[in-house]
């Protein structure tokens, strides 16, 4: 067998290798986005996927019980009802009105129950002009921003 | 000085379309003069941006909140420290930031190489000012970072409203790291357009000879390691910061600045079969292309939140024009890389599949997998939505699953090639450098299996990093007892004179053997153990052989935030080892909350203890425990890649002659005559 003939069975081997493992990897990893809105319309083994969904934290919705954290996701009129029992404590970011992402498993009684939950403080990380006036209460508007 | 720093910006964005412009006919007349004109009008961006970042520097340490910027990332009690990191806090300080060094870059780039190569330097001035001008125009148009707060008054003039005090610096960012990983990072990004523009040069001039590759190597070098640099600090700020209890989660931005040093690695091994042999020429100009379209790619991903992650939540416009110019780039390269492909004609073939040519191809394959399953990892959600219109994500276990042995594979290669021949290689000559550290490796994993050591990834990681440092020691050992022979000095110096003769060679080893380090700490993670309990004082929690007591909880009061500690007394077989304090600090300008993590670090383990505040069930202070064993290693292997890195780029103090078959062609020839230092299989 000719060398670059030799070099390319190996290559071959590797990336076939590497191939299978990034398969089973992806099959275990992979999680589908939904909006709320989706969640009412799908069926089959769709339910059973593992799925990232993102939507308000309703306020005053953040029930503390014993073993696990219960809330309600809003958004656009739709609500979901998470339960949280994981052991990472909940982002210091997440309080009702906050931004949340969960991940995990959709029960069949129509709750959510997630393994992971994360939370974005809305007024820090995108630069809304509207929003969290400074103590002063001086009227701000950003006539050139265009975030 | 707002409206200064503006003028600076537009100025510097005109003195880069000159640039161009006259490059360009500068090139196509040769004439002498405007060739000089170009050059300096590339300089002057330079002067001019820096100018921009002094005004917006200046802004933020008087406290100008009436500037939008300033308002939203500084308030009058951040520490002055942090007023200057403020400048890449967000999105414009950052685009500025990007243009700054950037022009940085290019000032050395061409003021270092003004008597040099006048064959290739026009044309390398023109594709630096190219970039240069995206980034501008980003600056001046669409994110342009002297905005400033007001309305429209009576007759439509601007009315500016300065508020009292600004918003304040995201907690994430107060951290002192956080003030030098971001640069570091930046540099690595921006770094990489200079290799990207001599081998644009090169390609477009037609530059007769291998001089472009060797200028083009160390650059990406500087690159590689900033990168490096800056890939690691990230990680440490998210152990250190984050509290998580590790440092690598496989988020796209993280990934975004793994790709372009794992294409710049694969160069940079790569390279040497071009210098050599004449092969890959393609390959390696193509490297180079990639490495600069994944930097893009990756400020593209940090800044436009195309894909979700903890550092990229702000959607933005700006993520069209990156799209935009990443597809400029990618049609320039392709065209320019068409019309000259007969320049790239390979010289020779390889020979053996146990060669160091060949060590290299699998390099090379290796690690171009590994940036290909990370990218595709990455961008899934995105490819997803276009072709299935389900947003799809794919997690560690997706990244671990196929990097790991890839890892693995790399960290074999690392022995094994550096010391195979060119061309081909004898099976004498593999039993000769291979037998010690093979035994070496095989008797440390026997050793391991029979304490108790079950994993397999761990212990292969194990067995093959004693076999790396081996040859590596069997190297610096060979050379230096030859020199120590003829020069009669103890084996010590002869090593540090061996290691000046041929930094390349021997900084590489170095290098080699700080990522040997790096991959033991991560593979120290599969033995990582944590545990989470209420600890109200008095209360004990065990963490391995550890004894962890809570002492006390105090309130700390500073004008910048407000901070409940916890006192934290760990023992060991009933003796005090330490003291360590977690933190959650209460940030007052930005109303946010942010951990700081007690860690006890020593080389062999880390204490990590994290306050999680009180449980809302118990009302008892919790705490988070974790014992990471190795971590050290990590950042102590990146200090002696960066050391290894400095070490490669120095010149070498003498040729060393270097008995080989394979044809070198005279390369700094200048100098004493080279002193025969004894056989050498193989070359740097």
């Amino acid at each position: 067998m000719k060398t670059p003939a030799k070099f390319l069975v190996g290559s071959g081997i590797i990336v076939v290798t590497l191939l299978s493992l990034a398969y089973v990897g992806f099959t275990q990893s992979k999680t589908y986005y939904h909006t709320l809105s989706e969640i009412a319309t799908l069926h089959g083994s769709a339910l059973d996927q593992r799925m990232r969904i993102g939507g308000d934290v309703q306020d005053g919705s953040i029930q503390h019980l014993p073993g696990h954290v219960e809330f309600v996701l809003v958004e656009q009129g739709r609500t979901l009802t998470v339960n949280y029992a994981g052991r990472d404590p909940l982002p210091d970011t997440f309080k009702g009105g906050a931004q949340a992402l969960v991940e995990g498993h959709l029960m069949p009684d129509g709750r959510f129950n997630a393994e992971q939950v994360q939370a974005k403080c809305a007024s820090k990380y995108e630069a809304a002009p509207t929003q969290t006036a400074p103590a002063t209460g001086a009227k701000q508007t950003y006539p050139n921003s265009q975030s | 000085m707002d409206i200064f720093g503006s003028f600076s910006l537009l100025l510097a964005l005109i003195a880069a379309v000159y640039a161009i412009v006259a490059g360009i006919i500068a090139i196509r007349t040769r004439n002498p003069l405007l060739t000089k004109s170009a050059r300096h009008a590339g300089i002057a961006v330079c002067l001019l941006v820096t100018l921009a970042v002094a005004c917006v520097e200046f802004l933020f340490f008087t406290n100008n909140f009436s500037m939008a910027y300033v308002a939203e990332h500084s308030n009058r009690d951040l520490p002055a420290f942090y007023k200057f990191a403020a400048l890449w806090a967000g999105q414009e300080g950052s685009l500025l930031f990007w243009s700054w060094l950037l022009s940085i870059y290019a000032f050395f780039a061409l003021f270092l190489n003004r008597h040099k190569h006048p064959e290739l330097m026009p044309y390398v001035g023109v594709v630096l000012a190219c970039i240069q001008l995206f980034f501008l125009t980003l600056n001046n148009f669409v994110a342009n970072p002297f905005q400033v707060l007001g309305h429209a008054g009576a007759g439509g003039a601007l009315t500016v409203v300065a508020q009292a005090d600004g918003h304040g610096l995201t907690p994430l960012l107060q951290y002192s790291e956080m003030v030098i990983h971001p640069p570091m990072l930046y540099l690595g990004y921006t770094g990489f357009s200079v290799p990207f523009a001599f081998a644009m040069a090169a390609l477009l001039g037609r530059y007769p000879g291998e001089k472009w590759i060797h200028i083009t190597r160390r650059w990406t070098m500087v690159a590689w390691g900033f990168q490096t640099i800056g890939v690691l600090l990230g990680a440490h700020w998210a152990y250190a910061v984050l509290g998580w209890g590790g440092y690598w989660a496989w988020d796209p931005v993280e990934n975004a600045s793994l790709l372009p040093w794992i294409t710049a690695t694969a160069f940079l091994h790569s390279v040497m079969m071009q210098e050599k042999r004449g092969m890959m020429k393609v390959w390696n100009v193509w490297l180079v292309f990639t490495t600069f379209m994944l930097c893009i790619l990756g400020t593209l991903l940090t800044r436009s939140g195309v894909v979700s992650s903890i550092h990229a939540f702000a959607q933005s416009s700006i993520g069209t024009w990156f799209t935009t110019f990443l597809a400029i780039v990618f049609v320039a390269c392709l065209l320019a890389f068409w019309k000259n492909r007969d320049y790239l004609r390979s010289d020779n073939q390889l020979d053996s599949l146990v060669s160091r040519e060949s060590s290299f191809l699998f390099n090379n394959l290796i690690l171009l997998a590994a940036c290909f399953a990370v990218l595709w990892g990455t961008l899934f959600p995105v490819f997803s939505e276009w072709v299935q219109g389900t947003k799809i994500s794919v997690g560690p276990p997706f990244f671990n699953k196929v990097n790991v042995p890839i890892a693995l594979f790399l960290l074999f290669l690392t022995g094994v090639g550096p010391l195979l021949a060119w061309r081909k290689t004898s099976l004498d000559g593999l039993k000769r450098n291979f037998a010690w550290p093979l035994a070496g490796g095989i008797l440390a994993g026997v050793i391991a299996v029979i304490f108790g050591m079950r994993q397999i990834y761990p212990l292969i990681c194990l067995i093959l990093s004693v076999f790396v440092v081996l040859t590596i020691a069997a190297e610096f050992w060979r050379g230096a007892r030859v020199i120590s022979a003829r020069s009669s000095i103890n084996v010590l110096a002869a090593m540090g004179q061996l290691t000046m003769r041929n930094t390349r060679r021997y900084g590489g080893y170095v290098v080699h053997f700080g990522m040997v380090l790096i991959f033991i700490g991560i593979a120290g993670s599969a033995f990582k153990q944590d545990v989470q309990q209420d600890m109200p004082p008095g209360a004990h929690m065990k963490l391995g052989p550890y004894d962890i007591v809570s002492q006390n909880f105090d309130q700390v009061q500073t004008p910048n935030y407000q901070s409940e500690r916890a006192t934290l007394e760990v023992f060991r077989n009933g003796k005090s080892q330490m003291i360590l304090y977690p933190e959650r600090r209460f940030f007052l300008a930005s109303q946010i909350t942010q951990t700081l993590v007690g860690i006890q670090s020593t080389p062999l383990r880390d204490i990590y203890l994290v306050y999680d505040g009180r449980n809302p069930e118990t009302n008892r202070p919790e705490v988070h425990a974790y014992l990471n064993p190795l971590v050290k290693c990590i950042w102590f292997g990146g200090l002696v890649v960066v050391l290894g890195t400095i070490l490669a780029l120095i010149p070498s103090r003498q040729p060393v002659l270097v008995i080989s078959q394979a044809t070198e062609r005279a390369v700094a020839s200048a100098g004493p005559l080279p002193q025969p230092v004894g056989v050498v299989h193989g070359q740097d």
